[in-house]
């Protein structure tokens, strides 16, 4: 696990998304402005990451001989861990020695997973202007918004390696790091969700 | 081959309590999910007090794991489910 320390109330506006980081909204809710160039940059995580999932039952071929109840049911035909490591870490094993209950409880969990995770990051978008500006969400988008924000944080730690220094690792890399951009977009969501967090608490 | 007992009405141990429940959720530590996160997800999901969900948060990430709950096997199932949705590394087994 990782701590944020929100004592800087700057936030990173180094990063060229001033303004980051949620405060209570008069009235409930939580509230925030976003620079167009981070509404912009969060509305497509939140849409990769919607697009991973949405994905059904990836790298199963036989989707025309799908059960229609099954899928009705949200059944998945999947019953292995994903190979993407991403999918893999979004859509986890229950059982951590028992392939066979792993199996079976993602049969009848990974569909509808895949489905939450989806809604969040769609309440998102809808609640997120495509040109910035100020944000107003109510508890349930926030709920939505800490979610979405978490898989798209969880999603880029896989890709970026990030370990639990990953601080200590922002401050030694060098400029021309390829990991460079990615970790300060990391930086600037772990402040967003532990805003969030604060507002909500 | 037992004894009669003494007392009639002496109390007996329940074995059903004990057995009926042998099934835990753990939480896994990852170096992702921010310490405040989790804690707030524990208390959203079980309703534990913001002190026990810290005790539980640092277990995590100062032992590698931790309990979080207990009880039937189809119930601490679902709470995995729904903390697989927070975005948390959990499991289910049964207890030994």
């Amino acid at each position: 696990m990782s701590d944020r320390l929100v004592s800087d109330s700057e936030g990173p506006a180094d990063v060229g998304y001033p303004g980051s980081g949620f405060r209570g909204a008069r009235g409930g809710g939580a509230t925030a402005r976003f620079a167009p160039e981070g509404a912009m940059l969060l509305r497509t995580l939140v849409s990769q990451v919607a697009e991973l999932v949405g994905e059904y039952a990836a790298g199963d071929e036989d989707t025309e001989g799908r059960d229609p109840l099954g899928g009705m049911l949200r059944l998945s035909d999947n019953s292995r861990l994903p190979d993407d490591p991403v999918l893999a870490r979004l859509l986890p094993d229950a059982y951590r020695d028992d392939p066979e209950a792993a199996g079976e409880f993602r049969r009848y969990t990974e569909g509808s997973l895949r489905a939450s995770k989806a809604a969040a990051a769609q309440a998102v978008l809808d609640t997120l202007p495509e040109h910035g500006g100020r944000v107003r969400l109510s508890a349930d988008d926030a709920q939505a918004w800490l979610r979405a924000i978490n898989d798209v944080r969880l999603a880029l730690g896989v890709r970026l390696e990030v370990t639990e220094d990953w601080e200590a690792m922002l401050d030694r890399l060098q400029e021309d790091d390829p990991r460079a951009a990615g970790l300060w977009i990391y930086d600037w969501l772990t402040v967003l969700q532990d805003t969030l967090v604060q507002v909500l608490w | 081959m037992s004894v009669a007992p003494v007392e009639l009405d002496e109390p007996r141990i329940d074995q059903d309590a004990t057995t009926a429940m042998p099934w835990v959720a753990i939480v896994w530590n990852d170096p992702v999910n921010l310490m405040s996160y989790v804690t707030y997800v524990f208390q959203q999901v079980f309703g534990y007090s913001r002190r026990k969900s810290e005790k539980l948060m640092l277990d995590v990430h100062q032992k590698g794991k931790a309990v979080v709950a207990a009880g039937a096997r189809e119930e601490m199932e679902r709470d995995v489910e729904i903390l697989h949705g927070y975005g948390l590394w959990a499991t289910v087994r049964q207890d030994s």
